[in-house]
């Protein structure tokens, strides 16, 4: 990429869109470009927000947003044995993480790590709100120092539970605050730092 | 490929906002998104924004032999188009049941209300008509893909010309737009579809509802109305029963609605107009706002919102408010009475507030008033007592009392009997 970049010819360089969006560079020499896009590509030790979409017979299926449902077994949830079945619903949210991911097979979920333990993976989300946001977004938020995140904090106290494959769900202690919350979050999505917290200190001003 | 499935949480949260009148795109219960709508570079091709919804619609002519039984007709014909591109639930080539309803309501709205002169169409009686084919094209779905629809369909039928014709003998010769200036479509009225879905068995209301809320909606009552407050068409789905009351409502909040909408295309129509008359650059790409990613990115809204639901409460409460009825006379003031409705009676009331000496000649007055009332009241007790006396007086009435007296005979007093026995002696000698 550096290479690329700098031996390119002073003439008409065409980016498609998968290449528009900001660059980034991290030392030594780590390039990459920031996009914006929506579709998620499943890809293996992700964590994901999923719906669970059938049952059948010993796994379940879930919809994470990919081309194909993932399939997840019962018996990858804590503490459940072949007599003690996970009690899960059709239409229910399961955070948890991608362990088979390629392009010619079926993605599979867990909801246990390596040593069984749930670690906050499972199914969640009695009430709250689910909402889709851009993957761009999702990275952001989930960065350590996240921004987005500490701003939003300073607002009121919530719940969020971040999917890497876009889908955010969150909860505050009312139905109007938890709407806040997802509206803003989904308007700050092409917005500066200083933009965005100029919206924040006005909707904490203004409507609360 | 299959339609990402609804999570139980959003089901639930959506209907518990829905019950404490708020939606999820922090709307009110009566408003609309945000409505765009742009032109093509041709004559006849419109693009309407609802929101995220988008809809292309695309009118083109032909010249056909007509229908038997209706050789002076023209012919509308109407075609909507469910891409993938707008839902990945969508398929192309397959006749899916919404595309029927759309297609079925599409043509009610638009061809049954007769809004579109056809007559007009013909061009030589049983052998050559215009076809005019509306192609409607959902881009993007995001709900209420039916009020997108008609209003595409019907701004693209308003704005779209279609070339003039010339008859010499059995010629008939079509004429390009740089030979003769195309002709407009003779439209009477402009029917509009305007949705609005049911919660809870009908107990909550939205307008213009968004893709999210109409997966989670019992039942959706389409009201298609032209700006004359003329219903056009009314559909209501999803087996849900509705109250005579609930539908009056939504007719009047439709009412409201159209006018809105009418205005905005009228509007969007005479600019587009207006740019093409000065031969500016028009069309879709110049439409596009030119967007960058890290902007603000903040949709102006063409259409004035703020007052819409002040608006339409203000119709709903005069509309369900019973008129006021007074249901006992109101004083407003000694010697004045009203009944019922109208301007109150400032009969002497108004002059109380004049100077002191006219006040004087008002109490002075009232005081007449006053007397004269007393003596009307002593009149009429004079007047009843002249009554009997009278009664006396004529001769069948005395015979009306001696049948009293007959029927009274051990009832009444000594005296009196002798005074009819008086009586009737002084009635033996006149006679």
């Amino acid at each position: 990429m550096p290479e690329s970049i700098t031996d390119s010819k002073p003439e008409k360089v065409v980016c498609g869109p998968g290449l528009r969006g900001i660059l980034r560079h991290k030392q030594p020499n780590l390039y990459w470009i920031d996009s914006q896009q929506r579709r998620y590509v499943p890809s293996k030790g992700e964590n994901v927000i999923g719906v669970v979409t059938a049952k059948s017979g010993d796994i379940f299926k879930v919809d994470i947003g990919g081309s194909e449902q993932a399939s997840l077994s019962y018996l990858a949830f804590e503490g459940a044995t072949k007599r003690n079945r996970p009690n899960v619903q059709v239409g229910d949210l399961v955070y948890s993480q991608l362990i088979v991911a390629n392009k010619d097979m079926e993605p599979e979920l867990v909801c246990i790590d390596s040593c069984g333990r749930a670690n906050g993976l499972g199914v969640f989300g009695a009430d709250g709100l689910l909402f889709k946001v851009s993957l761009g977004l999702v990275r952001r938020l989930l960065a350590p120092q996240s921004e987005i995140a500490k701003d939003l904090e300073k607002m009121f106290p919530f719940e969020m539970v971040v999917g890497m494959n876009g889908r955010v769900w969150v909860k505050a202690k009312t139905i109007q605050q938890t709407l806040i919350v997802a509206n803003l979050l989904e308007s700050c999505e092409n917005m500066t730092a200083q933009q965005r917290q100029t919206l924040f200190r006005r909707v904490a001003d203004g409507s609360i | 490929m299959r339609d990402t499935p609804l999570s139980n949480c959003e089901r639930d949260f959506i209907l518990k906002a829905i019950e404490e009148k708020r939606r999820l795109d922090g709307r009110q219960t009566y408003d609309y998104r945000n409505i765009k709508i742009s032109f093509g570079t041709d004559y006849g091709c419109c693009f309407v924004d609802l929101g995220k919804t988008r809809v292309m619609a695309q009118v083109s002519c032909e010249l056909i032999t007509p229908k038997e039984n209706r050789p002076n007709d023209g012919i509308m014909f109407f075609n909507i188009e469910l891409s993938p591109m707008a839902s990945p639930a969508f398929e192309t080539g397959r006749q899916s049941e919404l595309m029927v309803k759309l297609n079925r309501q599409l043509e009610r709205c638009l061809r049954n209300s007769k809004c579109i002169d056809t007559e007009s169409l013909c061009v030589v009686s049983g052998e050559k008509v215009w076809q005019i084919r509306v192609d409607v094209h959902l881009l993007n779905h995001d709900g209420n893909l039916m009020d997108a629809t008609s209003i595409a369909a019907i701004t693209a039928l308003c704005h779209f010309r279609r070339p003039d014709v010339g008859i010499q003998g059995e010629d008939v010769t079509v004429y390009s737009t740089e030979e003769r200036d195309p002709i407009p479509l003779s439209i009477y009225h402009m029917p509009i579809s305007v949705s609005f879905s049911f919660f809870q068995q009908g107990t909550y209301l939205l307008v213009d509802p968004c893709d999210r809320e109409e997966r989670v909606m019992d039942g959706l009552l389409m009201i298609a109305m032209n700006k004359h407050r003329e219903i056009c068409s009314i559909q209501s789905s999803g087996g849900i029963m509705l109250l005579k009351d609930q539908v009056l409502r939504c007719s009047k909040i439709a009412s409201v609605k159209v006018s809105e909408i009418t205005e905005l295309i009228n509007r969007a129509l005479e600019n587009d107009k207006k740019v093409r008359k000065a031969g500016g650059r028009c069309g879709f790409a110049e439409s596009m706002p030119q967007e960058r990613i890290t902007a603000l990115k903040t949709h102006v809204s063409p259409l004035e919102m703020t007052d819409v639901e002040e608006k339409a409460n203000e119709i709903v409460l005069r509309a369900e408010a019973p008129p006021q009825t007074v249901p006992s006379p109101v004083l407003p003031g000694p010697g004045t009475g009203q009944v019922g409705e109208g301007l109150q009676s400032s009969w002497g009331l108004e002059e109380e507030e004049e100077e002191e000496e006219e006040e004087e000649e008002e109490e002075e007055e009232q005081q007449h008033k006053a007397e004269e009332e007393v003596t009307c009241v002593a009149e009429e007790k004079r007047g009843v007592d002249v009554v009997l006396i009278s009664d006396s007086d004529s001769e069948e009435e005395e015979v009306v009392i001696l049948n009293q007296k007959a029927l009274t005979k051990n009832a009444t007093s000594s005296n009196q009997q002798m005074a009819v026995d008086s009586k009737l002696k002084r009635q033996r000698e006149r006679q």
